[in-house]
């Protein structure tokens, strides 16, 4: 017998076909293994549901929140007091000017006129103003900025160069609040996000441990596969499956549990809102969000199964 | 088809297998390896099938030396080399016909191809009308025919048996190792471990006893 110093390679099933059946097959039977063990299954999927639906609602929230502040009416409108010698003509060529800023968005000129009426209207200084003989109040532009600069820091610099116009004497733009709300909604933003990394974190050692626990049933089989010459792939491939379905079940749960939450908050938050005169109202959920949430379950799920096959499928072999 | 080149095993634990042991097997040819519990059998049967590695010497199959096969040829190695075990190592929870299609499955064969040789073989070792049971349900001797039934399904070109009656009463016995002189006659190299020296006396085939990790005594060695 010839003895050959370099071994002749096996051979190896390299059939595209044959290697998407036997994935379609495995994915199937690992979905058929979860649903005969429903209870069980229910229950890690409801909590990988949880984990991953708490900082998915909030986050959606938050989203709200900051698009509330973004939209809120006055909020970050900027209030430009004329100089005393622009009549109503020369205000108006004024705010056509503003309004052709691109960073400029809504601009409502309030001529002197308008001023004092309104004042009159809603002060009790009516009559006294008819004892002046002239009229004390500058016109005012209103101007809002543009949705895309109407962060803090942009208003505030848009307020800077509005100081330098000639026929402006005086900029009024009441930050404070904007910046604490800002303030706010980011350290909740950073929270979620510090939430959302522990849950994920969670839902990785789940179900890498429900993996881990399934390996260890099914240790007897996997040393008879690997006797009749299993490869590591066609080990892995039914647990990296289970870990898969895990996520992508747990991800459906999220997304019901998100939009039940959400709808259940609807109702009160609209009626805040309508406290406001708002007609803001929860969005239940954003395509973004919906995307993460089906993509990332099963992300997950599949690390999570990876880590927990790893480190305990190669310690099993045939005696 | 098979060569052991001084070949030793120490255990772990310092237990030695194999002590220098050097033996050629030919293509086609059935071996009895013989010897008392502790003698070397499982040992060697488990160095030709991978299931332990060499502490020193070479060991061939098929002309690949296996010292050198890397860890993701295993499996392919153990394609061309059927197990079959004391315990017969079925799986409970799947039937007779999903026990022996596991080879066929692992290699990734078709389903009508998988079910034509599946049948095949269960015809051959008698089981035909059993596919559908659990393997709990058949006598040790069944089970038995199921395990060596799953190693034939893939037509490994070396088969190895360790104690393959070691359970049976000796009427079943020679039933079974009648079957595998029935598989030697069509080519099938065998390596077959028992200490039951009655039974196989009678088959004319080679026979080599182990004694303490070596050979004490060999019918057919190559000089």
């Amino acid at each position: 017998m010839k003895h050959n110093t370099t071994p002749t390679s096996f051979r190896r099933n390299r059939n595209p076909l044959t290697w998407l059946a036997r994935h379609v097959q495995n994915a199937l039977a690992s979905l058929g293994r979860l649903a005969r063990q429903p209870l069980p299954t229910l229950m890690t999927t409801a909590v990988i549901g949880i984990a991953i639906a708490l900082p998915s609602g909030l986050y959606l929230l938050v989203d709200d929140v900051r698009e509330l502040t973004g939209n809120w009416d006055g909020g970050s409108s900027i209030s430009l007091f004329l100089t005393d010698g622009i009549d109503d003509r020369k205000a108006a060529v004024v705010r056509d000017t503003l309004a052709r800023r691109s960073d400029v968005g809504d601009t409502r000129l309030i001529t002197r006129a308008q001023a004092l009426e309104e004042f009159r209207q809603r002060s009790d200084f009516g009559e006294a103003l008819d004892l002046l003989d002239r009229n004390p109040l500058p016109a005012v532009i209103l101007i809002r900025p543009a949705p895309f600069a109407s962060s803090a820091a942009d208003t505030e610099r848009l307020a800077k160069e509005l100081e330098q116009y000639r026929e402006i004497a005086l900029v009024r733009v009441d930050l404070q609040w904007i910046r604490r709300l800002e303030a706010i909604t980011h350290t909740l933003e950073r929270s979620i996000l510090v939430l959302a990394g522990l849950l994920s974190t969670a839902v990785l050692l789940i179900i890498g441990n429900t993996v881990r626990l399934e390996i260890q049933n099914r240790h007897h089989e996997i040393e008879v596969i690997r006797l009749v010459g299993g490869t590591d792939a066609f080990i892995r491939r039914p647990f990296l499956y289970e870990g898969l379905w895990y996520g992508l079940l747990g991800a459906l749960i999220a997304l019901l549990l998100v939009t039940l939450g959400l709808g259940l908050m609807q109702g009160p938050v609209q009626h805040l809102a309508g406290l406001y005169a708002s007609e803001f109202r929860l969005k239940l959920i954003t395509p973004g969000t919906l995307l993460s949430i089906l993509l990332g379950g099963p992300l997950l799920g599949l690390a999570g199964a990876w880590l927990a096959v790893g480190r305990h499928l190669a310690r099993i072999q045939p005696e | 088809m098979i060569r052991f080149d001084n070949v030793a095993k120490r255990y772990p634990a310092g237990r030695e297998g194999l002590a220098r042991v050097s033996l050629q097997v030919k293509p086609g040819e059935l071996v009895f390896v013989t010897g008392h519990s502790g003698a070397g059998k499982s040992t060697l049967l488990k160095l030709i099938g991978l299931l332990e590695r060499t502490t020193r010497g070479q060991v061939w199959v098929n002309k690949r030396n296996l010292n050198r096969l890397k860890a993701r040829d295993v499996p392919y190695h153990r394609r061309e080399v059927g197990m079959i075990f004391q315990d017969h190592r079925l799986l409970a929870d799947r039937t007779v016909f999903d026990n022996v299609a596991l080879p066929l499955v692992v290699a990734g064969m078709g389903y009508q191809e998988i079910q034509r040789r599946v049948h095949a073989a269960l015809d051959k070792v008698g089981l035909l009308d059993k596919e559908r049971s659990q393997p709990v349900t058949l006598s040790g001797g069944e089970q038995q025919r199921v395990g060596i039934a799953r190693t034939l399904v893939s037509k490994p070109p070396v088969l190895l048996a360790d104690e393959p009656t070691g359970n049976l009463d000796p009427k079943l016995s020679r039933e079974i190792m009648e079957l595998f002189l029935q598989f030697n006659q069509v080519g099938v190299t065998m390596l077959i471990a028992t200490h039951d020296i009655d039974l196989i006396q009678g088959f004319g085939k080679r026979i080599v006893q182990l004694h303490k990790g070596r050979i004490l005594y060999d019918s057919g060695a190559v000089t």
